[in-house]
C-alpha cells in the first residue's frame, strides 16, 4: 500500500453522520483510492444528509445528489455527457445505500449494467434503510429487528446476494469491502478505477445507529463479519473468475449476534440455524471459487 | 392550412413532406443535441428511432443512451445537463407519468432538458390516441409547455425550445398531439444548419460537474433557502414570458416567420371567442370562416405557451368578447377542462369580463370535427344562466346508461 495515497484526503470535516458511522469511513477511504477525478452521484439516503447542507460539501469532489431510483441512470448520463466532452478520465461513481441499491435503485441498476455502461457502482450496505428510521430492505439480514420488523415479527427471510445478482449481468468487476479491511478496500476501488464498463463494489457499513451497537464497536463489528464468513471478501470477474480475498478463521456466528441490539431477540436454536445458513453460503462461494477457470 | 400558415422569406431552406415527429426530429438533429435517451411509447417511437439512425449513421454526433425506462430516460438526462451538455428525450402518456418525480428534479435542478411530449391518454382503459391530461396533469413540475398545431411549428418550437431552457434554466416540454400531427405527412421547411446555427449557439453551461471546479448539486436545502430557490424558478418563468416574445423576433429574422405564445383569429369584433390547443386549432380556423361567412361575430384564440400562462395577453385578446367557450381535450376529475380554468383565472379580476364556458370534448382521441366546433358555437350563444358552464361534448348514450346502473 503506497502511503501516499493514505495522506491524500477528499472529504473535509464537519459531516453530518452519527459517530461511529461506517458509511463515512467508506466514503473517506473510497475517495482515498479513486483521487480528485471522480464525479460522485448520490441518491437519497443517509449520505444525502452526510455530504451536508447547502451551500456547504463535505466532500473535495463534484457532487450530484439525485433522487433515489436513479443512481445506475444518471450516472449513464454524466458518463455520456463527460465522454461527448472529451473527458474519458473522470471516475463517475454512483454512492448509493443498500436500499437505493437493492430495492428501488435496482432496475436503473440492471439496466446500466446490462448496457455495461462505464461507471463505478459503490453500495454502502448498512443493512436497512437507515435515513428514513431503520426499517427493513432486501439487505436486510435474517433474524434482524428494524422498525418495520419489530417485536415477533423480526425478519425470516434471507439477506438478498446483490453480488450474485450483478454477476448474473456478466458485469466486468464485482467485488465486496469492508471498512475494517481498509487496504483491500482501496485496492480494489483502484483496480476498479483502472478498468473499463460497469463495476460494483459492495462496501460492508456498519451503523451504530441501526443496529444498536456503540460507536466504538463499529469496526470491530465490522471485521467479525468478515472473520465468521457471515461478509466474505472476494472478487468476480467477467462474471465468472472468483476470487477469494480474505481466508477467515472461521468464527462462530455467535458472539457477532450477541453484541447488537438488533439481534437481541434471537434465540440459541435461531443462531444455530443462522450458522447452518453462512456455513452453507460460504461452502457455496468456495464451490464457485474453486471452480473458476483461473489458473 | 398550414403551407398557407407558414411564411418562410429568409435564409434558404428545403421544403419536404415528412411526418410531425420527424419536424421534431430534424429540430434536435439541427440544435446539435449531445445527449439523447429514450424509452419506447407509441405515439412518440418515431421521434426517437429516427434520432437513433441519425446517431447510428453519425449525421449527429450525440450519444444515444437506450436506457431500460422513462424514468431512468430522464434521469440520465439529469445527469448529461448537469455535465453541461444539450439534451433531448421524448416520451407520451404513461412515460410521462412514471416520469413525474424527476420532472420535478429536473425543473428544481434549473436544467435545460427539452423533452417532446406526444399528448396521448391515459389508461385504464388503454388508449393509443390524443388527449392532453397527461402534459397538463405535469402543469406544475416547473417545465415551459408549448402546444404546437403542425409540423412546422413542431419543428420551429423544438429549435426554440433549447434556446429558451438554455436561457432560463429551465426544461421545456414541447407537445404535440397523437397521430393528428405526430403521425400526420406535411410539408415543413427544413431550415439549413448554418441558419440553425446562427439562432441557436452552443450551449455553455455557467455551471457543471467538474473535477477541477467541484461543486455540490442538488443537495439538503433547508427552511432558510428552500423558498428563494422556488422564487427563483418562478422568476425564470417571468423571464421566460418576455424571452419568448423576444426569441419570435429573433427566429423571424432568421428563418422569416415566428409563432406568438398565442395566436389570435377575427377576434377584434367578435362576440364569442372559441379557444383551443393543438391540432383542434386547425379545424376551428375552418369553422370560424365559414360562420364569419354567414355573418356570424365569432373569433379563435389558439393558446401555444401553457406555461408560462401568458395571462395580459389573454386578458387583452378576449376582455371585449361577451362570451369565451374553451374546448378541452382534457379534464380535472372534480373541477372541469384544464385551460378552461385557467383562462377562467385569468379573466376573474377583470371588471367587465366575458363568461366563460368550458367544454369538454375528443378525449382518448375521439374526433373533433367541423360540426362538433360548430355546435359548440351555436350553444355559446344560445346560452344563459349559470348552470351550464361546464359540458361534455358528444357523450355517447350508453355511456349515461353504464352511469345509472344501480
Ligand atoms: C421515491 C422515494 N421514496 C422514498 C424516499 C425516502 N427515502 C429517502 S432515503 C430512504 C432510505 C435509504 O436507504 P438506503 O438506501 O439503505 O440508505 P441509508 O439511508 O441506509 O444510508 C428512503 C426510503 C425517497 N427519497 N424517494
Ligand atoms: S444512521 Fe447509520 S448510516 Fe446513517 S449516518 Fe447514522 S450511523 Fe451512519
Amino acid at each position: 500500500m503506497q502511503l501516499e495515497a493514505l495522506n491524500n484526503e477528499y472529504m473535509c470535516s464537519g459531516h453530518v453522520a452519527c459517530p461511529g458511522c461506517g458509511a463515512a469511513v467508506a466514503m473517506r477511504f473510497l475517495l482515498k483510492a479513486l483521487g480528485e477525478k471522480t464525479v460522485m452521484i448520490i441518491p437519497a439516503c443517509c449520505w444525502s444528509i452526510i455530504a451536508g447542507p447547502y451551500p456547504q460539501s463535505t466532500l473535495k469532489v463534484p457532487v450530484l445528489h439525485t433522487a433515489f431510483e436513479t443512481g445506475g441512470a444518471v450516472a449513464s448520463g454524466v458518463r455520456a455527457a463527460l465522454d461527448i466532452l472529451g473527458d474519458t478520465e473522470t471516475t463517475v461513481v454512483t454512492w448509493a445505500g443498500d436500499g437505493g441499491t437493492f430495492d428501488i435503485g435496482f432496475q436503473a441498476l440492471s439496466g446500466a449494467v446490462e448496457r455495461n455502461e462505464n461507471f463505478l457502482y459503490v453500495c454502502y450496505d448498512n443493512e436497512a434503510y437507515m435515513n428514513t428510521g431503520i426499517q427493513r430492505s432486501s439487505s436486510t439480514p435474517y433474524g434482524a429487528w428494524t422498525t418495520t420488523t419489530p417485536g415477533q415479527q423480526w425478519k425470516r427471510l434471507r439477506k438478498k446476494n446483490i453480488v450474485e445478482a450483478l454477476v448474473a449481468h456478466r458485469i466486468p468487476y464485482a467485488a465486496t469491502a469492508s471498512i475494517a479491511f481498509p487496504e483491500d478496500l482501496i485496492a480494489k476501488a483502484r483496480k476498479a478505477r483502472e478498468m473499463k464498463g460497469a463495476r460494483f463494489l459492495h462496501i460492508y457499513s456498519t451503523c451504530p445507529t441501526g443496529w444498536r451497537i456503540p460507536s466504538e464497536m463499529s469496526i470491530k463489528i465490522a471485521r467479525m463479519a468478515v472473520q465468521t464468513n457471515i461478509f466474505p471478501l472476494y472478487e468476480v470477474e467477467d462474471g465468472l473468475r472468483y476470487t477469494i480475498n480474505y481466508s477467515p478463521k472461521g468464527y462462530l456466528v455467535d458472539e457477532y449476534f450477541r453484541l447488537q441490539g438488533r439481534f437481541k431477540h434471537l434465540t440459541d436454536e435461531d443462531l444455530r440455524q443462522i450458522q447452518e445458513m453462512v456455513d452453507e453460503d460460504w461452502a457455496l462461494l468456495c464451490r464457485k471459487a474453486g471452480n473458476s477457470p483461473r489458473a | 392550412m398550414p403551407s398557407q400558415r407558414h411564411e418562410s422569406r429568409g435564409g434558404k431552406c428545403v421544403k419536404q413532406v415528412i411526418e410531425g415527429s420527424h419536424a421534431v426530429s430534424e429540430a434536435v438533429r439541427l440544435a446539435r443535441v449531445q445527449v439523447i435517451s429514450a424509452y419506447p411509447i407509441t405515439p412518440q417511437t418515431h421521434i426517437v428511432e429516427r434520432l437513433s439512425e441519425y446517431c447510428a449513421a453519425g449525421s449527429l454526433a450525440a450519444r444515444f443512451l437506450r436506457v431500460e425506462s422513462e424514468h431512468s430516460a430522464l434521469a440520465a438526462l439529469i445527469g448529461a445537463a448537469s455535465s453541461g451538455v444539450r439534451t433531448f428525450t421524448a416520451t407520451s402518456s404513461q412515460g410521462l407519468a412514471l416520469m413525474h418525480e424527476l420532472l420535478h428534479w429536473a425543473a428544481g435542478a434549473r436544467l435545460p432538458i427539452v423533452m417532446a411530449e406526444v399528448n396521448r391518454a391515459l389508461a385504464p382503459g388503454w388508449n393509443i390516441w390524443t388527449d392532453q391530461t397527461d402534459s397538463l396533469a405535469q402543469r406544475d413540475t416547473g417545465w415551459l409547455q408549448l402546444y404546437c398545431e403542425d409540423g412546422q411549428e413542431a419543428l420551429d418550437t423544438t429549435i426554440q425550445a433549447f434556446c429558451l431552457a438554455e436561457k432560463v434554466n429551465l426544461p421545456v416540454m414541447v407537445i404535440l398531439d397523437a397521430f393528428f400531427l405526430s403521425h400526420t405527412y406535411e410539408p415543413v421547411d427544413i431550415p439549413e444548419q448554418e441558419a440553425v446555427d446562427r439562432f441557436l449557439p452552443p450551449f455553455r453551461a455557467k455551471f457543471r460537474l467538474d473535477p477541477t471546479a467541484p461543486r455540490a448539486f442538488n443537495q439538503l436545502a433547508p427552511p432558510n433557502i428552500y423558498m428563494e430557490m422556488r422564487y427563483n424558478m418562478q422568476e425564470a418563468m417571468s423571464a421566460a414570458l418576455e424571452s419568448f416574445h423576444a426569441l419570435q423576433q429573433d427566429f423571424a429574422a432568421v428563418f422569416g416567420r415566428g409563432h406568438g405564445a398565442l395566436e389570435t383569429v377575427a377576434c377584434e369584433d367578435a362576440d364569442i371567442i372559441i379557444v383551443t390547443a393543438g391540432t383542434m386549432t386547425s379545424t376551428s380556423r375552418q369553422v370560424v370562416a365559414h360562420l364569419r361567412a354567414r355573418g356570424e361575430k365569432v373569433g379563435l384564440l389558439k393558446l401555444k405557451l401553457f406555461r408560462p400562462f401568458p395571462v395580459e395577453q389573454i386578458r387583452q385578446a378576449l376582455k371585449r368578447a361577451a362570451k369565451v367557450a374553451v374546448i378541452d381535450r382534457n379534464f380535472s376529475f372534480g373541477a372541469s377542462g384544464i385551460f378552461a380554468q385557467e383562462v377562467r383565472a385569468a379573466l376573474c379580476n377583470l371588471d367587465n369580463r366575458p363568461r366563460v364556458l368550458g367544454f369538454v370534448a375528443g378525449l382518448g382521441g375521439r374526433d373533433v370535427t367541423t360540426d362538433v366546433i360548430e355546435d359548440i358555437y351555436w350553444r355559446t350563444k344560445k346560452m344563459k344562466g349559470s348552470d351550464q358552464e361546464n359540458l361534455w361534448v358528444g357523450l355517447h348514450e350508453v355511456d349515461h346508461a353504464i352511469g345509472s346502473l344501480e
